[in-house]
């Protein structure tokens, strides 16, 4: 098992403070370490006043969405007639993203502490953690860790169910999530209805993100002013976050930072730069379904929300995928679009047909047969796969494909115009 | 975790034994409790067959489908959404590398063909002559940054590179 990092001085360490920490899995190891104290204090609140807490520190959902916890919670039914659910969201596979991978290995009882939080405050009995199927390291550290704390009644009535995917990026996406573990195909469903009225089973349903839900029981036991002073930038965007770092730098890993912390820092300071003799070339911070940055972009842009769309792209994830000047864009951006029209559920067919066709245009491109005319094509293809699906998945292979065009257009117009080797054979 | 025995059975010849019986039947038993419907139940039922049997078979689905109340129809169709679930026998090793973008441009490609070449599996989702071993490519694994993951069985690896792929596959002889 890799260890993390280690501690960077610019780093707030909050969520990762006992990553390395192997004790801080036990339950007697977390409990030593301050660990359910912010669950034993929740169950003096009412479910209205803790929601109420976690509206006030301004947490936003660390799945991509970046919508507000507080508020989402603050949907569910309040006059309970029916049973209600939380859904863990640990699908975790968006390119770039592999942040939760690390809570659960490395704190599970965080994990299972918010979750128990978030369920007495949108009154749930059952929550279901949906696991990736490739997480088994993971899964094993959780199951373990459930069955501590439950041996030792740390939950009381409360069932906490692990539920182990199969191979299927989709089932992130929330509505599929919820019909992957009614034993269903993992298609979204159409929305309304919302699944704060008809989620899983046909239930008021909240689910949450692992990382968002891990970081709640610091905020109870810290309370909302301190969560919401971490911010360096835009006061919408509070607290920290993971940001998990991969491709071309020296350190990669997951480094937590404070929200509106500048990209640039993170990449040269913290991740120790690009490797000798080489320079950055293009960033994506949010995972593989934001647009990418250029150089100039990259440099400007401050970790939050808001400075993230101020650059043109989104927070997403968290995952920041680095590219120096000997990435090849359009054989990348190709991979992309083949996760995307691998992954496609096909149920839409703008998404069905524009992956796959994307997928293929950029294939010709790369074996020296690509047309003139293909960078528009791309360009229209991925304008009919924005904002016209049942999901965003569509609009996610887009996003890499049109910002790709935009900021490196000469790197695909040379395939095509042969002054580039072909690297596939058509 | 190692690589756990995959007994096949030849529809042909052997009379099928069922999956959930004794032990396994209990754990099924045990799943049920944990969701409204049977239904719920499938996606780790189908788990329990593919831990017993190394893979998902026509017939087993039909028992699957019999234990839950579904039909075999339904279940192939869940069946075929999910690609972790082997659909046919595959070698006793079975190898999953990530060749993402994230991946892809620290070297995956490289790690894809080490690995092709140690294990002698030679193609892409083809297994081996000796039936040990079939290496395939797969998307993110969700450890961009330790490139390259390679998923062998249930063992996940970390940061693989072609240098370390002799010694790795070593380990599963
Ligand atoms: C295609 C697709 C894949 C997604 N994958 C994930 C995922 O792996 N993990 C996750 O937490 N959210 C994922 N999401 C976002 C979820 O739909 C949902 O917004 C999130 O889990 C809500 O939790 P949060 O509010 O705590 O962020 C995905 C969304 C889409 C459209
Ligand atoms: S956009 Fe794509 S993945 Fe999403 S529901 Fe439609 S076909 Fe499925
Ligand atoms: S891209 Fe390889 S693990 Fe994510």
């Amino acid at each position: 098992m890799g260890y993390p990092h280690k501690p960077h001085a610019k780093e707030t360490k909050v969520l990762s403070k006992y990553f390395g920490d192997p004790e801080a899995r036990t339950y007697k190891g977390w409990v030593k370490r301050g660990g359910y104290e912010a669950w034993r204090q929740a169950q003096t609140l009412a479910p209205a006043a803790i929601t109420d807490l976690v509206k006030e520190s301004g947490l936003r959902g660390r799945g991509g969405a970046g919508f507000p916890t507080g508020l989402k919670w603050s949907f569910m039914p309040k006059d309970k007639k029916k049973p209600h659910y939380l859904c863990v969201n640990a699908d975790e596979s968006e390119p770039g993203t592999f942040k939760d991978r690390e809570i659960m290995r490395w704190t599970p009882h965080a994990l299972l502490e918010g979750t128990a939080i978030a369920m007495r405050a949108i009154q749930a009995e059952v929550a279901y953690v949906y696991i990736r199927g490739e997480f088994t390291e993971p899964y094993a550290i959780m199951a373990q860790a459930l069955a501590e704390a439950t041996a030792a009644g740390a939950f009381g009535d409360l069932k906490i169910h692990l539920h182990r995917g199969a191979g299927a990026y989709i089932c992130g996406e929330e509505t599929a999530l919820m019909n992957s573990i009614e034993g269903k195909r993992g298609n979204p469903r159409i929305k309304p209805p919302f699944p704060a009225a008809f989620g899983v089973f046909g239930m008021p349903t909240t689910i949450n993100n692992v990382e968002t839900l891990a970081a709640v029981p610091p905020i109870l036991t810290n309370g909302p002013a301190w969560y919401k002073k971490m911010s360096l930038s835009n006061p919408k965007s509070t607290g920290t976050k993971l940001f998990s770092v991969c491709g071309h730098v020296q350190k990669p890993g997951n480094y937590e930072l404070t929200m509106g912390f500048p990209l640039k820092d993170l990449l040269f300071e913290l991740c120790g730069g690009m490797r000798p003799g080489r320079t950055l070339k293009a960033c994506i911070p949010g995972g593989s379904s934001v647009p990418i940055l250029d150089r100039a972009e990259t440099e400007a842009c401050l970790l939050d929300y808001e400075g993230a769309v101020e650059r043109g792209t989104m927070l997403g994830s968290g995952g920041v995928i680095v590219f120096d000047d000997s990435a090849d864009m359009v054989y990348q951006i190709m991979r992309l679009a083949r996760f995307y029209a691998h992954e496609s559920c096909a149920q839409c067919t703008q998404c069905r047909e524009g992956t796959a066709w994307t997928t293929k245009i950029l294939e010709r491109i790369l074996a020296g047969q690509g047309k003139a005319t293909d960078l528009d094509l791309l360009l229209d293809l991925s304008e009919n796969m924005t904002g016209k699906t049942i999901c965003v998945l569509s609009d996610s292979c887009a996003a890499p494909v049109v910002s790709g065009i935009k900021k490196f257009r000469g790197e695909f117009e040379d395939y095509i115009a042969g002054k580039r080797k072909p690297v596939l054979v058509a | 975790m190692s690589a756990s025995a995959r007994p096949t059975h030849d529809a042909a010849t052997e009379p099928y034994q069922p999956v959930f019986a004794g032990k396994v039947l209990e754990e099924l038993q045990s799943l049920l409790g944990r969701y409204p419907t049977k239904q719920g139940a499938l996606l780790p039922a189908l788990w329990l067959v593919q831990r017993q049997r190394g893979w998902i078979s026509d017939r087993d689905m039909t028992e699957v489908a019999a234990v839950l109340g579904l039909t075999p129809a339904y279940v192939k169709g869940v069946v075929t959404f999910y690609t972790m679930y082997h659909q046919h026998p595959v070698g006793q090793n079975f190898v999953q590398v990530c060749t993402t973008s994230p991946c892809n441009i620290c070297g995956a490609e490289d790690v894809v063909r080490a690995l092709l070449q140690a294990t002698g599996a030679k193609e892409l989702g083809a297994t081996s002559p000796d039936g040990r071993w079939t290496v395939i490519e797969v998307e993110c694994l969700g450890a961009c940054g330790f490139a390259t993951p390679v998923l062998i069985n249930d063992d996940f690896i970390e940061s693989v590179s072609p240098e370390k792929v002799p010694d790795l596959v070593k380990r599963y002889r």
